[in-house]
C-alpha cells in the first residue's frame, strides 16, 4: 500500500493535527492522544489555552495553543495560517468545538437556536472547509467531526444541539464522497455521556437518570472518545469513510 | 504583463495543479477529455488561480467553462 492510499505522510516529526476546543473535556483529551502518539498538535479555543499547564512541557515544540472562535472566519483563518507557518498544512482536523444553550423548545429563542448552530454545526463546516483546501493538494487527509448521541436519539432541552450534532452527519457524508478520490477520509465520532463539564452542567439527577440507560453502566472517561477519534485518524482506518462510530457504551445503539 | 506572460504563468498554475505536462495545457485542450481533471480539479485550479492573479471567480462564471482558454479568457478579462 503506498502512502497515497493510507492517506497519511510518513513525516518523522509526526503529523500535524488541529483539534478545535481542545481546552478541556473531549478536545484535550484528543490533544493528548495525538501528542502521545507522536503528532504535533495545534489546540484552539476561545480562550487561547488550554486547561492542562503540563502539556507544553511534556511535548516540547510539538503543541500550538491558539485563540480562536469558530464562529469568525477571519479567526478560523488566522488559526490555520499560524499552524502552516509553524507545522505545514494541517493532516488531521477534530472539529470537536461546540456549546450548549439548553431550553425546551417553546423557551429557545432564535439567538439560542442561531448560536449553537453557528458553532457547532456551521463553525465545524467553517474549520473542515479551510482544512480541506489544503488536504487536496497533500491528496491525503482525515477529517473528524465529533457528534453526539443526541443526534439520534433526541434530547429534551437540546433540540438546537441535536439538530447541529445530527447535521453534522449529512455534512460529513456528502463531504466524505466529494474527497473520497484524493484519499481523505470524513468520519463522524458519536460520544454518549462523557464526564465533561458539559455533562456536568445537567446536574447529578439527569445525570443519574440517563446512567441507567447506558448498557454498559456508566458514562465514559474524554479518554475513551479520544481512542475512537485517534483510531479512525490512524493509517490503519484509511478505508473508513463517511461513517458514523458511537462510542456511547450502547445507549444509542442501532440507531 | 504581455499576452504571452500572462497564458505562461496561467500555464504554471495549470501544471502544477493538474500535475500534467505543459505542452498539453493549450487553449483548445478540454478538462475532461484531454487533461483528466474532474470537478474536484477544476475547484483547485479555479483557488489557485484566484490566489496567483488576485481575482475572484464567481460560482456561475464557471458554467460551461470546458477547456483552457475559455477559462484564460475568463481570469484575463477580471485583469
Amino acid at each position: 500500500m503506498s502512502d497515497d492510499d493510507t492517506g497519511q505522510g510518513t513525516d518523522d516529526e509526526g503529523r500535524v493535527v488541529l483539534v478545535t476546543g481542545g481546552s478541556r473535556g473531549i478536545g484535550l483529551a484528543c490533544a493528548r492522544w495525538f501528542l502521545d502518539h507522536g503528532d504535533r498538535v495545534a489546540v484552539t479555543s476561545r480562550s487561547g489555552t488550554v486547561e492542562d499547564d503540563t502539556l507544553d512541557g511534556r511535548h516540547p515544540g510539538r503543541l500550538l495553543v491558539l485563540a480562536c472562535d469558530v464562529t469568525d472566519a477571519e479567526q478560523v483563518e488566522r488559526a490555520f495560517t499560524a499552524v502552516e507557518e509553524a507545522w505545514g498544512p494541517v493532516e488531521v482536523l477534530v472539529a470537536n468545538a461546540g456549546i450548549t444553550r439548553d431550553t425546551l423548545v417553546l423557551r429557545m429563542g432564535d439567538d439560542a437556536w442561531g448560536d449553537v448552530i453557528d458553532t457547532n454545526l456551521t463553525g465545524s463546516f467553517r474549520v473542515a472547509k479551510r482544512a480541506l483546501a489544503r488536504m487536496l493538494r497533500l491528496r491525503r487527509g482525515r477529517i473528524v467531526f465529533v457528534s453526539s448521541v443526541s443526534a439520534f436519539l433526541g434530547s429534551a432541552g437540546q433540540a438546537n444541539y441535536s439538530a447541529a450534532k445530527a447535521g453534522l452527519v449529512g455534512m460529513a457524508r456528502s463531504m466524505a464522497r466529494e474527497v473520497a478520490t484524493r484519499s481523505i477520509t470524513v468520519n463522524v465520532i458519536a460520544p454518549g455521556l462523557v464526564e465533561t463539564d458539559m455533562l456536568a452542567a445537567l446536574g447529578d439527577d439527569r445525570k443519574a437518570e440517563l446512567g441507567t440507560l447506558v448498557p454498559l453502566g456508566r458514562t465514559a472517561e474524554p479518554e475513551e472518545i479520544a481512542e475512537a477519534v485517534g483510531f479512525i485518524s490512524s493509517a490503519g482506518a484509511a478505508y473508513i469513510t463517511g461513517a458514523v462510530l458511537p462510542v456511547d457504551g450502547g445507549l444509542a445503539m442501532g440507531l | 504583463m504581455s499576452n504571452e506572460e500572462t497564458f505562461e504563468k496561467f500555464k504554471e498554475v495549470a501544471v502544477e495543479v493538474l500535475q500534467v505536462p505543459a505542452d498539453k495545457v493549450t487553449p483548445d485542450a478540454r478538462f475532461a477529455e484531454d487533461l483528466d481533471a474532474d470537478s474536484l480539479d477544476l475547484v483547485e485550479l479555479v483557488m489557485a488561480l484566484e490566489e496567483s492573479f488576485d481575482v475572484t471567480v464567481e460560482e456561475t462564471e464557471l458554467e460551461g467553462i470546458e477547456t483552457i482558454g475559455q477559462a484564460y479568457d475568463l481570469i484575463v478579462a477580471k485583469l
